[in-house]
């Protein structure tokens, strides 16, 4: 059934409208809706960061207001960016990296719930700022692919990897002067 | 290159080339989200600092080259009128919230139009690379060569446990959003498509409309992508991507062959009437239009209509939007004059090919 108002979308909303006991059935798309005052919303559409500041909301409240008293105590704001943990909670944005930190008391619910149980990056690192980070991993995966190869007694290739290992800890402790 | 270049051609050069199982996959792209670590992030940051990023970018990366994406050209937004803003959202180089941004906005797009680097969307920077056809790995590959080319010269926010940070908690972690668009005509006819998203639903994918987020499908063209960015690795994203849209291939190959062997009457009748639609309507909308370019699609797939090309999906589906059919006439048309412009347009293309 196409929109009664445009005609061009399909209608995604039906509504039974009693004006003075005259019953009117009318079916509209969500854009007319809006447009034509059918409905209502309180800020624009609902997306995903509605939805996000909510999870937010349950989130603090539960750890922040036990007992229920209204009021809370001095409010955490970032030192970077001054982002207060009432505004992060409104909107469901960072301001700023720094804010990862000011507010990290509050994040594992949040992206264990937005990343399907996942809390920690596990993936590319940036090579100049990630640094020894990125060597650091590189060094895990060679230690464990040595053990595989110690396993199967493949021991040329692994003195290989050995070699591997010792150079990159070389490097990382270099870098630290 | 200029602006004009890329207001002009409804396809992009990177869509003339055919790429793997181009039948059924129009395109592959990865987005990565990075950020600059020493500024606030661009919602709330002020304006002298959004400033510099943007003339900074402007310096290092204009009229630069970074192996086959060539010649960057750096384009603010606060140039661009209305209409080329909603050109460039249609062919898909710069995001609809890009597009209403003003002041120290802009995008770096290269020649072929493969990458484009928006400037001060939701994060500082939003890389982009398309590929023709399926070819997540190889996109995979060239995006993170792409990411290291930008690296040299710009400190990432990074953060050891948490990633790549980004403005929105959704995105932080790899800010890795991989996605494939899919032409599925045969899996939405017979409805087996709506029964399939739940599933790949909860594979932590989300299929889409061709216009992203809460987009219908028009044309029957779905956009397949990961919604998790922390905790896996891109390549592991990546394979699980992959492997759900070879399956949906697979469906869709066998639903097509189906469809060829149990009803090809109607299946050409159903084709023949779009095509004759296409050729010969005076007044047609873009949902019209959008359907009947499917069926042709799927006529030119199947070998059913010959002589017209493939690419009559793409490039129509960009070129018959409210924006280009604007740009093309070079002023504001109400609706009605769309859909009689876009109708003249498309007889033109199909008699071309004939």
């Amino acid at each position: 059934m196409e929109c009664q108002e445009c005609h061009q979308r399909p209608a995604a909303l039906h509504f039974t409208q009693v004006i003075n006991g005259n019953k009117t059935e009318v079916y509209v798309c969500e854009v007319c809706a809006k447009e034509k005052g059918y409905m209502t919303y309180p800020e624009e559409g609902y997306s995903l960061h509605h939805l996000l500041s909510g999870l937010l909301n349950t989130t603090f409240e539960s750890k922040q207001n036990p007992s229920g008293s209204p009021h809370t105590k001095e409010e955490v704001s970032c030192p970077q960016c001054d982002m207060p943990l009432s505004e992060f909670k409104r909107i469901g944005k960072f301001g700023c990296s720094t804010c990862y930190e000011t507010f990290s008391d509050h994040l594992d619910p949040i992206f264990r719930r937005v990343h399907s149980g996942n809390m920690t990056h596990h993936g590319k690192i940036p090579a100049r700022a990630g640094g020894n980070i990125r060597v650091q991993k590189q060094v895990e995966e060679y230690k464990e692919e040595l053990q595989r190869l110690i396993k199967n007694e493949a021991f040329e290739d692994a003195a290989r990897v050995r070699d591997k290992i010792k150079e990159l800890e070389q490097q990382t402790r270099g870098d630290d002067k | 290159m200029t602006l004009q270049q890329f207001m002009n051609e409804a396809i992009s050069p990177w869509m003339r080339e055919e790429g793997p199982d181009s039948d059924i996959v129009l395109s592959t792209r990865i987005r990565l989200a990075r950020n600059f670590a020493q500024y606030s992030f661009p919602i709330i940051a002020n304006e002298n600092d959004l400033q510099h990023i943007n003339t900074f970018i402007q310096q290092e990366y204009e009229d630069q080259s970074f192996q086959d994406y060539r010649n960057f050209s750096f384009v603010p937004i606060h140039n661009l009128t209305p209409i080329e803003r909603r050109v460039l959202v249609e062919k898909h180089l710069i995001s609809p919230h890009l597009a209403e941004k003003n002041q120290a906005s802009a995008v770096l797009i290269s020649e072929n139009e493969q990458v484009s680097i928006m400037v001060n969307e939701e994060d500082h920077l939003r890389l982009q690379l398309y590929f023709p056809g399926f070819q997540l790995n190889h996109a995979l590959e060239k995006v993170f060569e792409l990411d290291d080319w930008l690296e040299e010269k710009i400190d990432y926010a990074f953060d050891e446990t948490r990633g790549y940070l980004t403005g929105c908690p959704t995105n932080v972690g790899t800010g890795m959003r991989a996605s494939v668009m899919m032409h599925l005509p045969a899996l939405s006819w017979t409805k087996q498509i709506k029964r399939m998203i739940p599933a790949i639903n909860q594979l932590g994918l989300v299929v889409r409309g061709i216009y992203g987020e809460g987009s219908e499908a028009t044309g029957n063209i779905f956009q397949i992508s990961n919604q998790i960015t922390l905790g896996k690795s891109e390549e592991d994203i990546v394979n699980d991507l992959r492997s759900v849209v070879r399956e949906l291939i697979e469906h869709e190959r066998n639903a097509r062959n189906h469809m060829m062997e149990q009803s090809i009457t109607r299946l050409e009748d159903r084709i023949y009437r779009s095509y004759g639609v296409l050729a010969y309507s005076r007044i047609i909308e873009s949902k019209e239009a959008a359907k009947c370019l499917s069926d042709v699609r799927l006529g030119i797939d199947l070998g059913i209509i010959e002589n017209v090309s493939r690419n009559i999906l793409n490039e129509l589906m960009v070129l018959t939007q409210p924006g280009f059919l604007q740009q093309y006439a070079k002023k504001t048309l109400t609706p009605n004059e769309r859909d009689v412009l876009r109708a003249s347009l498309i007889r033109e293309r199909v008699q071309l090919e004939t």
